[in-house]
C-alpha cells in the first residue's frame, strides 16, 4: 500500500487510487522496426531490485498518468514527475544520487 | 487439579457470574475471565486434541500465542473455529466446543496416530505423494481426511456485520505496556497526533502482574497516572482490544478491533478493521515466553511460567496444587513466588543453569523453596494431566535422579521479542547471545517513502526487560527515534538479564525422549522431526519449515520458531544467525474474513451500475446477468416460460416484427480536437479520419501486440468530433487506453476525450417494423433516404431530443436511439406504448447474442481471448493497408501472427442439429506427449438458432476458410463427440438485405 504524490493535482494518493502502468521511458517501436527492437519495446522489461522508473495513473483521482522513481527493494520514493518527458528530469536524478551515490542510470 | 482461589483476581468481578457451555456442559465463571481462565477455574485443563497425533492438549499460554486451546466458538450463523480461549473474553451464554477429536474429547479414536507416529514422520506427504499412489487412494487419504483439520468451517451465512474505518496519525504506537504508554506520552506531549493500540482489553502489559516498580512508583500507580495523562491529551487516541495485524508499505497498518465479540447480537458491528496511515510506527509489542523442549512438554498441566502467574494474579485461578518450575532464567522465579503467595505448593525449581543467582533467585531461596541447579526434566509423567516429573541432569542424557509428583509444570525457556511488525516490511534482526533471542537491528529498519526508518521498536520488543530501561526506551522511541540505536545499545549493555541457550532438555537426550519433545504444539512437530529433516538434507530454515510444517499452523509458530531453528542449527552444526529466521508475514494473529470484507458483502459487495431503464427491467421480471459492474437483462421470461423458451420467443419476435433492447451500457467516448482524426487513425486498425460527418463506421482496436482488444461503431459528429462506441465491459479500459497514449506518447497532439457512457440511454429499436414505430413516435425523418444504413442524424423522437444511429447488430432493420439519460425510461416506455400495435417486445442479451451469431458478427471476449488477431477472424477488410502506422500494426507483422498457418474463424452446422457444448475443441488425429487428444481448433460461440431451428456455432479452425464443407468432430462433456460441417459464419441473410432497407 504505497503512497505516491501525483505531480498533476498534488494529491498524495494511496495505492488503491492508482493504477500501475509498468516501466517508464519506453521508446515505442512501430512499423519498420527490427524484431529485436520490437522485442525490446514490447517484452524485455526491466525488473531491477533497486532504483526503477515506473508509470502510474491517478486513476481514481485526476485521471492523469505520471512517472515515479522509486526503489523496489526498500520502497523509498525518490520523486514523481509528469509523464510528458522522455527521460527523468535532473532533479529526480539528483534525488536518487543523493541516496544512492553508486547508482548508474 | 486447577481451581478458583478463594481470594484475589485483579481482573475478575466475583459478583458477576457468567454461565457458559463447553461441549454442552454448563459451567460458570466471572466477569473479567477469559474463556481459558474460566475453563481452568472449572478444572477443565484438557481442551483439545493435537492436529496430527490427537494427543490430549491443555492450556499452555495466556495470550495470542496459545497453540493448543482453540475451540469452535458460537454456533450456527455465529460459529467460528480456531478461536483462542486465552484471548476470548468470557460472556454470559458463551458456547464453545473442543476441536479435532472423534468421537469425543475424552475418548478419541484418532489418538491411534500417536502410536503410529513412526509412520507419520517429517515430510510424510512429500515422501508418499509420488509413491505409492494406490496407498493414497485407499489408505492415507481416507484416514487423514477423517483426522485432519482443526475447527469446523461454519456452514451458515455470518449473522454479524463488520465495519472498516480509516485513521491517520504522526505516530502509531502498537502495544499498551509500559514501553508503549511511555512512547505515546512522549510523542503526545510533543503535540504529535498519536494512536495507541493494545491487543488486550487491559493496559499495562506484564507490569501489573510482575509487580516491579516503574519510575519509582508501584506499577499500578504509574499505570493510572499515565492513562490519566494520555486520556487528557486531545491529540492522543487510545484503543484497547485492537490488534495491529500487519505493517505495510509507507506506514500503512491494519488493525482489528473487537467491538461486540462478547455481546453477540447487540446491534453493533462485531469487529472493526482500522486502516491506519501513520507517519511512523513504534512497536512496543513485548515478548513471548518460550517453552522448553523436554519429553512430555505437551501434557496438559505443563504451562508457560508467566501464563501461570497471569492466571493466579489476574483471575485467581490456580492451574495446579503442586507446581514444578523448570527454567533457564530468573523470570520464572516470579511464578514460584506468586504461587507461594497464593498458598500453593512449589516442590522444586529445576534450573538448567549451573549456578543461578540474583535477586529473584535469592527471594525464592529466602522463602525456603527448593532450588536444584543444573537440573532438567527428563520426562513429564501423565496422560490427560500431569502426575509428576522425572528429574535428571541438564548436562546428561536423561538418567532419572528423582521423581516428584505434581499436577502442573511451569516452564520458561526465555523470551522472544515480538519482532513481527518490525519485520513485515523488511526490518532486519540481529542475534543477541546474552538474551538468546533475535532483536531488531536499529541500523537496518524498514524504510518509509522518504528513506527514513518507518518502525521503531521499544521495550521488550527491543530486548529491553528492566522497567526503568523500558521507560527510557519508550521515551526515546516516542520523541527522538533518530537517537534510538545508540540508546538501545547502551540500555542492552547495562541490563543484567541473561538467558543461556537451553534448546533441548537434557542437552544429550536419548532418541526416545527427543521423539516426545514438542516444538510446534499445534502442528505436532517434535525435536526428532527437525533433526530428521536436517539428516535428510534440509539445510534452509524455509525448506525445513515446509517439510516438517514447523510454524505453519494458525499460531504461525509464535512459540515454536526460535526453538525449532535452534534445534535445526544444532543438527546442522551451525550458528543460529547463520540459519536465520523464516519470513514474518502478516497477519500477526488471524483476522476473521468478515472483518477483512467489512461492509463489502451481499448487495454492496461491489458497486452496481444501473442503466436508466434498470428499474423497469426489475419490475418486469427480467432475468439478469452480470456484464462488468452492470446487470443486464438476459431475457424477460413470461410466467411459466423457461429462459431458453423466452430467448427463442424474443429472437423470433424481433426477426418477424419488432424488438427493443436496452443498449445503454455500450461505451460512449467523445474524442475531439484538431488532431482527433489523426489520433483515431492510430487507435483503430481502419481509417477513421476519412469518415464523413453524419456517417458511422465499424472499427477494431488492437493492443500493441496486434491482438484484438475492442470493437464498436464510430460516428463522426462534426468536423473535429468523433463518438466512439465501445463494448459494454470495455468503456473504462478503452478510455484509459486513449488517455495513456495521449498523455504519455503523443502529448503534443491536440485531442480531448470524455467518457459519456452514463450520460446517455441508448435504446435499440430492431426489426422489420422499427421504422414504422419511429415514424409513429414522430419528430424526425427516419426514412431510408434521410437516414440510410450506417448514417446517423439528430432530432427528436416522441418529443425527446435524440440521436438516431442506423446500425445493426442483429441483421435486421435497426436504429440505436441515444437520448439523455434522464429521459431514457420515458423513451423506453414511449416505444413500448406506441409499439404495442406492432407486437413490440423487449429482448435481452442472450437474444442479442443469438442474433449476432446468426449473422456471423464477432463478440469481443467470445471470438477473442487476447491471442486472436483481426485477420484470424476474417476481418482483413477492417485493417488498413494504407496507413503507415496504427497500434498493433507492427505486432501483427510478427511472423507467427502473419503466418497463414493459424486457427481462423469459420461457422459450423451440426449434422444432427444439436448444439455444440461451450468451449469444445475440434479433434485432430493422434495424441500429444501427455496422452491428450490433438486438437485443430475450438468453438468460440455456440447457440441454438430459433431462426434456423438447429445448432449453429462459430469457431477457430486450422486453415478454416479453405475447408468449407468439410466435416469435423468436436469433443463433448459426456466424453462423446459431435460432428459438424464447416460453413460460412454468416448463417442468416448473407447479402444483408434485411438490415439495409
Ligand atoms: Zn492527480
Amino acid at each position: 500500500m504505497l503512497t505516491l504524490t501525483c505531480p498533476c493535482c498534488g494529491v498524495t494518493a494511496e495505492e488503491t487510487e492508482l493504477a500501475p502502468g509498468y516501466e517508464a521511458h519506453l521508446k515505442r517501436f512501430g512499423p519498420g522496426s527490427t524484431d529485436a527492437e520490437f522485442e525490446s519495446y514490447m517484452f524485455a522489461r526491466k525488473n531491477p531490485k533497486g532504483v526503477h522508473f515506473e508509470r502510474w495513473r491517478h486513476a481514481y483521482g485526476c485521471g492523469k498518468w505520471f512517472l515515479a522513481a522509486r526503489c523496489t527493494a526498500t520502497l523509498e520514493v525518490f520523486g514523481t514527475y509528469p509523464a510528458q518527458t522522455t527521460e527523468p528530469p535532473a532533479a529526480i536524478l539528483d534525488a536518487i544520487r543523493a541516496r544512492r551515490p553508486d547508482w548508474k542510470a | 487439579m486447577s481451581t478458583r482461589l478463594a481470594s484475589g483476581g485483579r481482573l475478575i468481578d466475583r459478583k458477576t457470574t457468567q454461565k457458559f457451555t463447553f461441549n454442552g456442559t454448563w459451567l460458570s465463571g466471572f466477569s473479567g475471565d477469559t474463556l481459558a481462565s474460566a475453563l481452568l477455574a472449572n478444572d477443565q485443563m484438557l481442551v483439545g486434541r493435537s492436529f496430527k497425533y490427537h494427543r490430549p492438549r491443555g492450556i499452555l499460554a495466556s495470550g495470542p500465542e496459545e497453540p493448543n486451546a482453540l475451540v469452535n466458538l458460537g454456533r450456527d450463523d455465529r460459529l467460528e473455529p480456531n478461536q483462542r480461549t486465552t484471548t476470548t473474553p468470557l460472556f454470559d451464554g458463551l458456547q464453545a466446543t473442543s476441536q479435532n477429536h472423534w468421537p469425543s474429547l475424552e475418548f478419541d479414536i484418532g489418538v491411534v496416530n500417536n502410536y503410529a507416529a513412526r509412520f507419520l514422520p517429517a515430510g510424510f506427504y512429500y515422501k508418499t505423494f509420488i509413491h505409492p499412489r494406490a496407498a493414497w487412494k485407499h489408505l492415507f487419504e481416507p484416514v487423514i481426511r477423517k483426522s485432519a483439520g482443526l475447527g469446523r468451517a461454519p456452514k451458515d451465512r455470518d449473522a454479524d456485520r463488520y465495519e472498516q474505518a480509516y485513521a491517520f496519525c504522526d505516530v502509531l504506537v502498537v502495544g499498551g505496556g509500559i514501553a508503549g504508554l511511555q512512547a505515546a506520552l512522549s510523542a503526545g506531549r510533543r503535540g504529535d497526533r498519536v494512536i495507541l493500540l493494545e491487543q488486550a482489553a487491559h493496559w499495562g502489559g506484564r507490569a501489573p502482574v510482575d509487580g516491579d516498580a516503574v519510575g519509582g512508583m508501584a506499577a499500578g500507580d504509574w499505570l493510572t497516572a499515565a492513562l490519566e495523562e494520555l486520556h487528557a491529551l486531545p491529540n492522543v487516541t487510545l484503543r484497547a482490544a485492537c490488534t495491529a495485524t500487519g505493517v505495510y508499505d509507507h506506514g500503512y497498518v491494519l488493525a482489528a478491533e473487537s467491538l461486540a465479540d462478547a455481546t453477540p447480537g447487540d446491534g453493533r458491528p462485531r469487529q472493526r478493521l482500522w486502516r491506519i496511515r501513520a507517519g511512523r510506527i513504534v512497536t512496543a509489542t513485548g515478548a513471548i515466553e518460550r517453552p522448553l523442549s523436554f519429553a512430555g512438554n505437551d501434557i496438559p498441566g505443563v504451562m508457560l511460567a508467566a501464563a501461570m502467574r497471569d492466571y493466579v494474579v489476574n483471575h485467581a485461578v490456580s492451574p495446579g496444587d503442586r507446581t514444578v518450575i523448570v527454567t533457564n532464567n530468573d523470570d520464572a522465579y516470579r511464578t514460584a513466588l506468586v504461587l507461594r503467595d497464593a498458598g500453593l505448593a512449589v516442590p522444586v525449581i529445576l534450573d538448567a543453569r549451573p549456578a543461578p543467582a540474583g535477586p529473584l533467585v535469592e527471594a525464592a531461596r529466602a522463602r525456603g523453596i527448593r532450588i536444584e541447579a543444573g537440573r532438567a526434566i527428563a520426562k513429564v509423567q501423565g496422560g490427560k494431566r500431569v502426575t509428576g516429573v522425572q528429574i535428571c541432569l541438564q548436562a546428561g542424557e536423561g538418567a532419572v535422579l528423582e521423581e516428584i509428583s505434581c499436577d502442573a509444570v511451569a516452564m520458561s525457556g526465555g523470551w522472544s521479542p515480538v519482532v513481527h511488525l518490525w519485520s513485515h516490511c523488511g526490518g532486519k534482526l540481529n542475534w543477541d547471545d546474552r538474551l538468546s533471542a533475535f532483536l531488531p537491528d536499529p541500523a537496518r529498519p524498514p524504510l518509509n517513502h522518504d528513506g527514513r526508518a518507518m518502525v521503531t521498536p521499544a521495550g521488550a520488543a527491543a530486548g529491553i526487560f528492566e522497567p526503568d530501561a523500558i521507560l527510557t526506551s519508550g521515551e526515546v522511541a516516542g520523541a527522538d527515534p533518530d537517537s534510538l540505536g545508540e540508546v538501545q545499545d547502551e540500555l542492552l549493555a547495562r541490563q543484567s538479564v541473561v538467558v543461556p541457550p537451553v534448546w533441548v532438555m537434557p542437552q544429550g537426550a536419548r532418541a526416545d525422549l527427543r521423539a516426545k519433545m514438542w516444538l510446534d504444539f499445534q502442528n505436532d512437530v517434535k525435536v526428532s522431526d527437525v533433526q530428521l529433516a536436517a539428516r535428510e538434507g534440509y539445510e534452509s530454515v524455509e525448506h525445513t519449515k515446509r517439510y516438517t510444517t514447523l510454524g505453519m499452523a494458525t499460531d504461525q509458530g509464535k512459540l515454536s520458531n526460535i526453538n525449532g531453528l535452534a534445534v535445526l542449527a544444532q543438527a546442522l552444526g551451525e550458528d543460529i544467525p547463520q540459519v536465520g529466521t523464516t519470513t514474518f508475514r502478516p497477519p500477526y494473529t488471524p483476522v476473521t474474513l468478515g472483518t477483512l470484507a467489512g461492509e463489502a458483502r451481499g448487495e454492496i459487495f461491489q458497486p452496481l451500475r444501473r442503466t436508466p431503464v434498470h428499474g423497469w427491467h426489475e419490475s418486469h421480471g427480467a432475468y439478469f446477468e452480470p456484464v462488468g459492474l452492470w446487470r443486464r437483462p438476459y431475457c424477460y421470461p413470461r410466467s411459466g416460460e423457461s429462459h431458453a423458451d423466452a430467448v427463442k420467443r424474443e429472437v423470433l419476435n424481433t426477426r418477424a416484427g419488432l424488438g427493443l433492447l436496452d443498449a445503454s451500457t455500450l461505451g460512449k467516448i467523445i474524442v475531439k480536437g484538431p488532431d482527433a482524426g489523426r489520433f483515431l487513425d492510430m487507435l483503430y486498425t481502419n481509417m477513421m479520419s476519412t469518415l464523413p460527418v453524419g456517417k458511422c463506421r465499424y472499427g477494431l482496436m488492437c493492443n500493441e501486440q496486434g491482438f484484438l482488444s475492442d470493437d464498436g461503431v464510430v460516428a463522426r459528429l462534426d468536423e473535429d468530433t468523433w463518438l466512439c462506441h465501445t463494448t459494454s465491459g470495455g468503456a473504462d479500459r478503452i478510455h484509459g487506453w486513449m488517455e495513456d497514449w495521449l498523455q504519455c506518447e503523443w502529448w503534443d497532439w491536440k485531442v480531448y476525450t470524455a467518457n459519456l457512457t452514463e450520460h446517455y440511454a441508448q435504446i435499440a429499436v430492431v426489426g422489420p417494423k422499427a421504422r414504422a414505430l419511429l415514424e409513429k413516435l414522430g419528430g424526425m425523418d427516419v426514412s431510408k433516404e434521410a437516414l440510410p444504413f450506417m448514417a446517423w442524424s439528430e432530432g427528436s423522437l416522441a418529443g425527446i431530443p435524440a440521436r438516431a444511429f442506423r446500425i445493426s447488430f442483429s441483421g435486421e432493420l435497426s436504429y440505436e436511439i441515444a437520448v439523455p439519460a434522464s429521459q431514457g425510461l420515458a423513451f423506453w416506455e414511449a416505444c413500448l406504448a406506441a409499439g404495442a400495435e406492432f407486437g413490440i417486445s423487449p429482448y435481452g442479451t442472450e437474444a442479442l447474442h443469438v442474433m449476432r451469431a446468426e449473422k456471423g458478427f464477432i463478440m469481443i471476449g467470445d471470438e477473442t481471448d487476447g491471442t486472436v488477431t483481426p485477420l484470424d477472424l476474417g476481418l482483413a477488410w477492417a485493417v488498413s493497408k494504407k496507413k503507415a502506422d496504427f497500434l498493433g500494426k507492427r505486432g501483427m507483422e510478427r511472423n507467427h501472427l502473419s503466418s497463414p498457418d493459424r486457427w481462423q474463424l469459420v461457422g459450423f452446422e451440426t449434422l444432427d442439429g444439436s448444439v455444440i457444448p461451450d468451449g469444445a475443441y475440434i479433434l485432430a488425429e493422434g495424441s500429444n506427449d501427455n496422452g491428450q487428444r490433438n486438437v485443430q481448433g475450438r468453438v468460440t460461440s455456440t447457440y441454438y438458432s430459433p431462426t434456423l431451428k438447429h445448432g449453429i456455432a462459430m469457431g477457430l479452425l486450422h486453415h478454416g476458410p479453405s475447408r468449407m464443407g468439410e466435416v469435423v468432430e468436436f469433443n463433448k462433456t459426456d466424453g462423446g463427440t459431435v460432428k459438424a460441417r464447416v460453413a460460412d459464419p454468416v448463417f442468416y441473410d448473407k447479402t444483408g438485405e434485411k438490415q439495409n432497407v
